[in-house]
């Protein structure tokens, strides 16, 4: 059976629990649930929200085609990637990754996987806001991301 | 050809959108830029370290070598921290 991978980019946010739910509904054969979900932090109590930028369609595509890839590499009865846009403030979620299979090692590296390349290749900027009204700051890209995605290149 | 922007390059540029005509001698990515860069100097200053700036054709990511083509879009952005 073709698996197809469910690949959303919006404003609103989600439920990390449906789509999970929407993964096992009706299923005998799933053993393995794995969800990331990646939420707006503020470790130092400065920032009041980030703002998420993308590239409408490219988000789209991009995350299709590495969704594509992992369930090349993974034997995956279901995957969805939900990543949403906008403004968003300290403690809400920006990003979902849920991965299910028969079993547990092929959903946890998938959803790794995932995560690895989305932050990598998934059009989407953030800009950071400020509590003190300090001028806006763009986030830079970090090395240590381009290490990760780069791992599932050498293995 | 329509070039867009993201980010700060689009803040630097100072339009998302914009429709150009391109010369017969720009042929790559990399041409493409160059062209660019003598626009304005928003443009330039843009592309000033243009080694950091990431390049889509028709929304797939491309290098700085890869023809245009009869690619209809091309898109300018910097390094991406979605996630």
């Amino acid at each position: 059976m073709v698996v197809e991978a469910t690949v959303r980019v919006q404003a609103e946010d989600f439920s990390a629990q449906s789509e999970m739910d929407t993964l096992t509904a009706g299923r005998r054969d799933v053993g393995a649930l794995v969800s990331f979900t990646g939420l707006c932090r503020d470790e130092a109590g400065t920032l009041a929200a980030l703002e998420l930028e993308h590239y409408p369609g490219m988000a789209e595509a991009e995350l299709d085609r590495i969704a594509s890839d992992a369930l090349k590499r993974w034997p995956l009865t279901g995957l969805t990637v939900v990543h949403r846009y906008g403004k968003i403030r300290p403690g809400e979620q920006i990003v979902l990754v849920v991965a299910a299979s028969a079993h547990r090692r092929a959903a946890f590296e998938a959803a790794d996987f995932l995560m690895d390349f989305l932050k990598t290749r998934a059009p989407f900027w953030k800009k950071e806001h400020f509590v003190s009204g300090k001028a806006e700051t763009w986030v830079a890209a970090k090395a240590d991301d381009d290490a990760d995605a780069e791992r599932w290149i050498a293995s | 050809m329509n070039i867009r922007y993201f980010a700060w390059v689009r803040e630097r540029v100072g339009v998302e959108e914009e429709a150009i005509e391109l010369p017969s001698s720009v042929v790559t990515v990399a041409d493409l830029i160059g062209h660019l860069k003598t626009i304005d100097d928003n443009h330039a200053f843009a592309f000033e370290d243009e080694e950091t700036i990431r390049v889509a054709l028709d929304q797939m990511h491309v290098e700085a070598d890869a023809e245009l083509g009869d690619a209809k879009e091309a898109a300018f952005f910097p390094p991406m921290t979605g996630g």
